[in-house]
């Protein structure tokens, strides 16, 4: 085009790759550290290569465990983070999508009073209401238990907004000619608006999986018992363990394997995150 | 709202409503309402129950020192993130945009960083900048800069921001470059027609055509400063040193859960409540604006 030139290509390749080089290079060191022995991590400097303790560390990380006051293995860890990430992002896109679908569905009293409790109140970050929250759940008896650590964060403005948005797309005839043939609603549902919904549900399974991986402070303060930690939570508590040798070898291991489902997530599908995102602040 | 058909069925409305509407009034709505009594009443020590107390709790909270010291390190805090955050991403978006081979991988590589949790972030920045092992102070050293950010209070603040700014930089990136796309060739193509050289003509012609995404971005990213770095913060500095990077969310759950002052943590989060009330009304408006245009 007019305006190009060469040089300003090179300016831009170059830029990009120190951008891409600066942004890996905490993740290299993380990685590089979770390869060498305890005693090589405590001589500074830490080292910039890999060495040879990879399938050790690994293996005592996740199926001996370490640290202080625990030695929970790291598969334990592993397993609830998943059984919390997809619960939570399953469970807001099944309420989600049944809210939105009755929303746009049905005539009814209150529908619009409906939509806006649903919107409004759910603008309000869970770290904003952490104390009366907290409250609530354990009146329920709800503490120390996965649904204590799903079910509170699985209502979604997002996900109800990115549903009826696209459930007003959808050409009214299809519900017409469904009303015609005598399609009961939850036949329409099930038969047309759910396979129809399938790219929609399919970005906000990998922007909820993200977060629901990533929760940090709510099962901080609903789980006192080990059983229950997800991996998250685990790698700031060993890092912050100050008393005797930290090794920090298991913890970079313990960081690598909290960083690398979500990671694999986005980088696999990346079309279906970056729709989510776009999407989901539309 | 509507143009399309509807059923008529007097029960399964309500029915398919319940459970959202049941969490949002649960864990959402009650608790929210709980927060702003708590915040106007006080806990009777000797257990008689709660004293309405009008605007006792927050005018202590303005009256406290701690607490507006923790206000404006927030606001720097969330500055010096947006700022930094926003520009670094914009910088390496136009640089993609560049009609370069290639972008996906860039892309690919760019935004990765979001997936990370801000808790594991912490951990790994912390790790880098480790004051005894660390690779980054070992450098430093040798560049005559003693860094300790766990005695000195302003290395902690850049190290928080540096590190939140990393974690958010994929997000930012990507709706730069969704920007940049949007923008036509042609008028870009015009100004260098016009004689403008690519500085002037990203100043001149694409950065504000870019205002409603740098604009929307800047809200995103205040609220995320101010609400998603619990984990970071708490991962990397606890607050420390001496308070030094103890943003507002940070003191709600000292106060509330480590010091049990109830009415003084209720009280801080009625005020974060309306604040984040405050900046989605602006966000909407904004985005109306966008819709009609």
């Amino acid at each position: 085009m007019v305006g190009e030139n060469r040089w300003y290509r090179y300016v831009a390749y170059a830029t990009l790759i120190v951008g891409v080089l600066v942004i890996a290079f905490p993740v290299w060191i993380t990685f590089v550290g979770s390869t060498h022995t305890t005693q090589r991590m405590l001589q500074a400097p830490v080292p910039i290569w890999p060495g040879t303790e990879f399938f050790r560390n690994y293996y005592i990380v996740l199926f001996e465990g370490f640290g202080q006051s625990s030695r929970t293995p790291m598969m334990q860890m592993l397993f609830n983070s998943l059984v919390v990430a997809l619960g939570i992002c399953i469970g807001k896109i099944a309420v989600s999508i049944i809210a939105a679908f009755a929303i746009v569905y049905f005539t009814f009293r209150f529908r619009m009073t409906a939509f806006w409790v649903i919107f409004l109140t759910l603008m309000l970050p869970v770290e904003v209401r952490i104390v009366p929250t907290y409250q609530v759940v354990a009146n329920f008896g709800m503490l120390n238990s996965y649904s204590g650590m799903i079910i509170p964060l699985i209502a979604s403005a997002t996900a109800t907004f990115m549903f009826r948005q696209f459930f007003m797309t959808v050409p009214g005839e299809l519900a017409e000619a469904a009303k015609i043939d005598g399609a009961t609603p939850m036949q329409f549902f099930w038969h047309i608006v759910l396979p129809m919904s399938r790219t929609t549900i399919a970005a906000l399974f990998v922007i909820q999986f993200i977060y629901g991986w990533n929760q940090y402070l709510w099962p901080l303060l609903v789980t006192t018992s080990e059983d229950y930690y997800t991996i998250v939570m685990t790698v700031a508590r060993q890092a912050n363990e100050l008393d005797g040798m930290i090794r920090w070898n298991l913890i970079m291991s313990v960081a690598m394997l909290a960083m690398i489902p979500p990671v694999l997530v986005v980088v696999f599908m990346q079309k279906q995150f970056v729709r989510g995102l776009v999407d989901a602040d539309k | 709202m509507k143009n399309t058909a509807t059923f008529d069925n007097k029960v399964l409305p309500y029915v398919l409503l319940l459970p959202q509407l049941f969490i949002t009034l649960a864990f959402f709505v009650w608790p929210s309402v709980n927060a702003i009594v708590q915040a106007f009443t006080f806990e009777d020590a000797f257990g008689g129950g709660r004293v309405f107390v009008w605007f006792e709790n927050f005018q202590n909270l303005f009256e406290d020192g701690a607490y507006m010291r923790s206000v404006r390190i927030t606001l720097v805090f969330s500055f010096g993130v947006t700022v930094l955050g926003l520009g670094i991403a914009l910088l390496l978006a136009a640089m993609a945009n560049q009609q370069l081979r290639g972008v996906t991988t860039y892309k690919t590589l760019l935004v990765w960083p979001y997936a990370v949790a801000p808790a594991v972030a912490g951990v790994v920045w912390g790790f880098m900048f480790n004051p005894n092992v660390g690779i980054v102070p070992y450098f430093l050293a040798s560049a005559g800069i003693d860094w300790n950010h766990r005695i000195n209070p302003g290395q902690a603040q850049l190290l928080v921001i540096f590190s939140a700014v990393w974690n958010q930089l994929g997000y930012n990136f990507i709706f730069f470059l969704a920007g940049l796309y949007a923008i036509p060739r042609s008028l870009i193509e015009a100004a260098a027609i016009d004689g403008a050289g690519p500085v002037r003509r990203f100043f001149a012609v694409v950065f504000p055509l870019l205002s409603p995404t740098t604009f929307f971005l800047l809200v995103v990213n205040i609220i995320y400063a101010f609400f998603s770095t619990f984990g970071l913060i708490d991962a990397l500095t606890k607050g420390g040193p001496s308070g030094s990077t103890q943003i507002l969310v940070y003191k709600i759950y000292l106060d509330g859960f480590r010091n049990q002052d109830f009415g003084s943590s209720a009280a801080q989060s009625t005020i974060l409540i309306i604040f984040v009330a405050a900046l989605t009304v602006i966000q909407f408006k904004y985005i109306e604006r966008r819709v009609h245009y």
